[in-house]
């Protein structure tokens, strides 16, 4: 398949976005090119798998490469393997539900839809880039549609939190850049992931460019205590803007700490996997306890995908095979279920006007449908068997158990007790505004999620419970990839 | 003879066209609206014929030096002028002195243009003298307002002492090493004392006129008080062919040097990016506020500069190249907003987007390429001159220059914001944009995003050398 298709139908589609007459013309331009990218992702796996079961063993399939800078090594060197598969399925899951949950905007519609697939454009190419330049260049492109979402249509301090979106997402790619650079000129003048992974790079050099792309992409993803983007980003973004940020963009950066930080400089990883350890326990615990004190709903998910976030750099830091397979698992089932979280946070509020916990309830008894979806989320967020999220966190802590010293041990016991303060803190929220008696009689009158709505969500909801269900065909996928960057770390 | 004439063309063109208009302004005979396109129209075919019959090549001896990459660096600097009549047209059709304007734009033009091509310290001296002088009486071209004159002034004070650091240190130059042939210098240099100190002067002489920290006190008020029309002239067009200049006498002649301008360099590109940034971020007036990026984006063309070898060059032209565009299309938007409504503080541009979605876009694409946001070409243009830079250079010195794009992003997402967050109870009304204006603007917007995603442009640049 040509992954060039992945870029030029969100491409094509925002151009068509930017020619349509009207709201109506915009809406549906969208819709259409976000299904088709969900088409063109699924052909996507089942070519990849096709190819996989016949035999094809190579790292990186449908390989293209196009000089851009040649004299630089700028190419445009396209390739996926199972882990860019799956992160290019929720990016395409996840647009599709985003164009979907924003069907009534009226601000600048077409702005709107733009920007948001613009976004996507993004991601995917990131997603498929196999050079460090164009990797940057994609991930780069993805910031400004993001402070635009958030300063236009938020709410809220909207202002202040699209600046420290944009400034601290700027700061990690300026720690990205120098750390790209440093590669570069350390590595003969290469852009090249595959050619970088093969050069042998010296461990005090290691050591010095680790951190810088470690960090760097860890801002994007919230590693502690870079985190603080995060709350005031998610809370403040339109609903598909929060969708996109917490599903996609902080998946951006753990594939950039797993495939560039940790296989490109193992050595470094292993100098440093104590310390990313220590932090993502404390971003475990420390957003777990976070969460309990909020009151606002997108407060809640946003300090709990800050929690959650932290399974996937606490496998990274585990360097066992395993482990990595459950934070890539993770990335995967946060990033379904995070936009999943949001779009129902969305929808609730635009019927009750307010997103405070305190001032809902019985929300059951009439709007059966958002409320039946956020259950099934909540329930997936604190890990309920079944749904993606136990899947992903239970094969995060095998992976750590297999490490059998104290330090790791202690690491894994204090993430795993989180989980009990997830259950504490999702419970008592949905208990709140679900349950109990109807707090205001104007709810009465609310209508249940409209068409848009219904298959935003049931969309999602497929998603995660296909992971939960049967997590083989996911599993597959990543863990060979998973193997291949232990391989190069060296360990089990 | 035939060569006296091709490998001058890019003097004689404009040297004709400037008597053109001289003829012209005798006559009185046009109207401004229809003198402006002719003009544009000259200019344009000026632009053109930079791409016909290019020789490499030297003349009268070696004081005159030509090859591809200069046509190419003159070819930039004559699109530039170009723009600037087709962006600044609104402003340009109200001026009484239209053809002075142009004559004497071309007269400093004309100058850089031979100090590009200057192989001798005399004729270096000559040029630069003659692309400063119009300078300064086009600062003043507001005639009505005092601000104008004031920068004027400042502008010839600051020149007429650069002028003479310079001439003290080619004089010292000329005494250390017998000759002022650029050719000649290079084995003559053995880094003595008094050799130091005339290029140190030589230096200060060159930063002087690219606004480097700490010679760059003159930049904000001249550009604040000069018409728009100027003020990009100077931002760019000026800035530009001095730093081509600069990069040449480097490379070339100060070559042995090369350890101690390498120092220079680094520690004054540190201090001009930090201090162009810290002084751009509190600025309200739009012009002002242009003065110190553009101080600062002087900064990151020092670091590419450091770089020392083809790369340098290769970056530092493709980088001024994208710099035309972007600069020029924030200051033809600035021009448009502040002839139609007199707002030039970036507290009016609040709601803009409302009015006119088209300028706000235009503006939107300029920063985020002065700021390095891909998809556009300051994007590329920064990191090639970022990778130029990190080649001999240490980590520290890159990531000094990587933190100052983070800043650098603060101040122009603060316009960003105005324009399409912040509201406004009285937004600069809808602006029928004229149509060579409309053009000028496309032309920018489409370099911003094409330059760097078709890769030819760097590889010609490239294969010039």
């Amino acid at each position: 398949m040509n992954l060039l298709l992945l870029l030029g139908a969100p491409f094509l589609t925002a151009v068509a976005v930017l020619l349509s007459r009207n709201k109506q013309q915009v809406k549906w331009i969208s819709l259409f090119g976000a299904l088709v990218q969900l088409g063109l992702s699924f052909v996507l796996l089942f070519v990849y798998q096709e190819q996989r079961n016949a035999g094809n063993t190579a790292q990186m399939l449908f390989e293209q490469n196009q000089p851009l800078f040649r004299s630089l090594d700028i190419h445009f060197h396209f390739g996926v393997d199972g882990i860019s598969v799956s992160m290019i399925l929720l990016t395409s899951f996840v647009l599709v539900a985003g164009v979907l949950v924003s069907w009534n905007i009226e601000k600048m519609t077409k702005e709107f839809y733009f920007l948001l697939i613009l976004l996507a454009l993004g991601a995917y190419g990131f997603f498929i880039s196999l050079n460090l330049f164009i990797l940057f260049f994609f991930l780069e492109v993805s910031v400004i549609p993001k402070y635009l979402l958030i300063g236009i249509w938020g709410s809220g301090k909207k202002e202040y939190s699209a600046n420290k979106l944009a400034l601290m997402l700027m700061g990690g790619s300026a720690l990205i850049l120098v750390g790209m650079l440093g590669l570069y000129f350390t590595a003969g003048r290469s852009f090249d992931i595959l050619t970088l992974s093969k050069t042998t790079i010296a461990g005090s050099t290691q050591n010095i460019l680790f951190p810088l792309l470690f960090i760097g992409f860890g801002v994007f993803t919230a590693l502690f205590p870079l985190h603080t983007w995060v709350p005031d980003g998610h809370s403040s973004a339109p609903t598909a803007g929060s969708m996109f940020l917490a599903g996609i963009s902080m998946k951006l950066g753990g594939y950039g700490c797993l495939r560039v930080a940790t296989y490109l400089l193992p050595e470094g990883a292993k100098e440093y996997a104590n310390i990313i350890i220590v932090l993502s326990a404390i971003a475990i615990l420390y957003g777990a306890f976070a969460t309990m004190m909020q009151k606002d709903l997108k407060y809640i998910n946003a300090y709990s995908s800050v929690s959650h976030v932290g399974f996937s750099l606490l496998g990274i830091g585990m360097l066992t095979s395993t482990a990595i397979t459950g934070a890539l698992l993770q990335m995967v089932s946060h990033g379904l279920m995070t936009a999943l979280f949001f779009a129902v946070i969305g929808m609730i509020y635009d019927r009750t006007h307010t997103r405070m916990v305190n001032e809902m309830g019985g929300l059951m008894r009439v709007l059966p449908f958002i409320t039946s979806v956020f259950f099934i989320v909540g329930l997936c967020s604190l890990g309920l068997p079944g749904l993606s999220g136990f899947v992903a966190e239970m094969t995060v802590f095998i992976g750590s158990w297999q490490v059998d010293d104290t330090f790791h041990r202690v690491a894994t016991i204090a993430a795993a007790m989180s989980i009990v303060v997830t259950a504490v803190y999702i419970l008592r929220a949905i208990g709140n505004t679900a349950m109990g008696p109807v707090k205001n009689e104007n709810y009465l009158h609310f209508k249940d999620a409209s068409w848009n709505e219904r298959w935003a969500a049931i969309l999602l909801v497929a998603g995660i419970v296909a992971i939960g269900i049967t997590p083989e065909w996911l599993n597959e996928l990543l863990r060979p990839a998973a193997e291949e960057i232990m391989n190069k770390v060296g360990g089990n | 003879m035939n060569e006296f004439l091709t490998l001058m063309k890019s003097e004689w063109l404009i040297t004709a066209i400037i008597f053109l208009l001289l003829f012209i302004k005798i006559g009185r005979g046009l109207k401004n609206e229809s003198l402006l396109r002719f003009i544009q129209f000259l200019l344009l075919v000026n632009f053109i014929a930079g791409f016909f019959f290019n020789k490499e090549g030297y003349l009268f001896g070696d004081m005159f030096y030509t090859s591809k990459l200069i046509v190419f660096q003159k070819s930039i600097l004559n699109l530039a002028v170009y723009l600037i009549s087709l962006l600044c047209a609104d402003w340009l059709k109200k001026t009484q002195h239209l053809p002075e304007f142009f004559i004497l734009m071309l007269s400093a033009l004309l100058g850089m243009f031979l100090m590009i091509s200057s192989g001798n310290l005399l004729i270096f001296y000559l040029a630069l003298e003659l692309a400063t002088i119009p300078l300064a009486a086009m600062a003043n071209f507001d005639l009505g307002k005092k601000r104008s004159s004031e920068g004027a002034m400042k502008m010839i004070l600051s020149s007429a002492f650069s002028s003479g650091i310079l001439l003290f240190g080619i004089s010292m130059l000329y005494g250390a090493t017998g000759t002022i042939s650029f050719t000649a210098m290079p084995p003559l240099l053995d880094n003595s004392p008094l050799q130091v100190l005339s290029f140190v002067f030589l230096f200060t002489a060159f930063a002087f006129k690219l606004s480097i920290v700490p010679f760059h006190l003159w930049t904000a008020d001249v550009y604040e008080g000069s018409p728009i029309a100027a003020t990009s002239f100077l931002s760019v067009v000026s800035k530009g062919a001095v730093a081509f200049v600069f990069i040449t006498a480097l490379y070339k002649v100060f070559r042995p040097m090369e350890e101690i301008w390498y120092t220079m360099l680094v520690v004054l590109a540190i201090a001009t990016m930090v201090i162009g940034n810290l002084f751009a971020l509190r600025q309200q007036n739009i012009k002002r506020f242009l003065a110190f990026s553009s101080i600062a984006q002087v900064g990151f063309i020092m670091v590419g500069i450091s770089n020392g070898d083809t790369l340098g060059i290769t970056s530092v032209v493709y980088f001024v190249l994208v710099y035309v565009f972007s600069n020029l299309a924030a200051f033809g938007v600035a021009s448009v907003i502040a002839e139609s409504s007199g707002k030039e503080n970036i507290d009016d541009y609040k709601g803009l987007y409302k009015t006119n979605p088209f300028l706000s876009w235009i503006m939107a694409l300029a920063l985020f390429s002065l700021a390095g946001i891909p998809p556009t070409a300051g994007f590329f243009g920064k990191l090639f001159l970022l990778t130029a830079g990190g080649v001999k250079a240490s980590y520290w010195f890159i990531t000094i220059a990587a933190l100052n794009m983070i800043v650098s992003l603060y101040y122009y997402l603060r316009v960003i914001r105005a324009i399409f967050m912040d509201k406004n109870e009285t937004p600069v009304e809808k602006i029928n944009t004229a149509p060579t204006v409309k053009l000028g603007l496309l032309i920018c917007g489409a370099g911003i995003v094409l330059i760097g995603l078709l890769s030819w442009v760097f590889d010609y640049i490239e294969s010039l050398r």
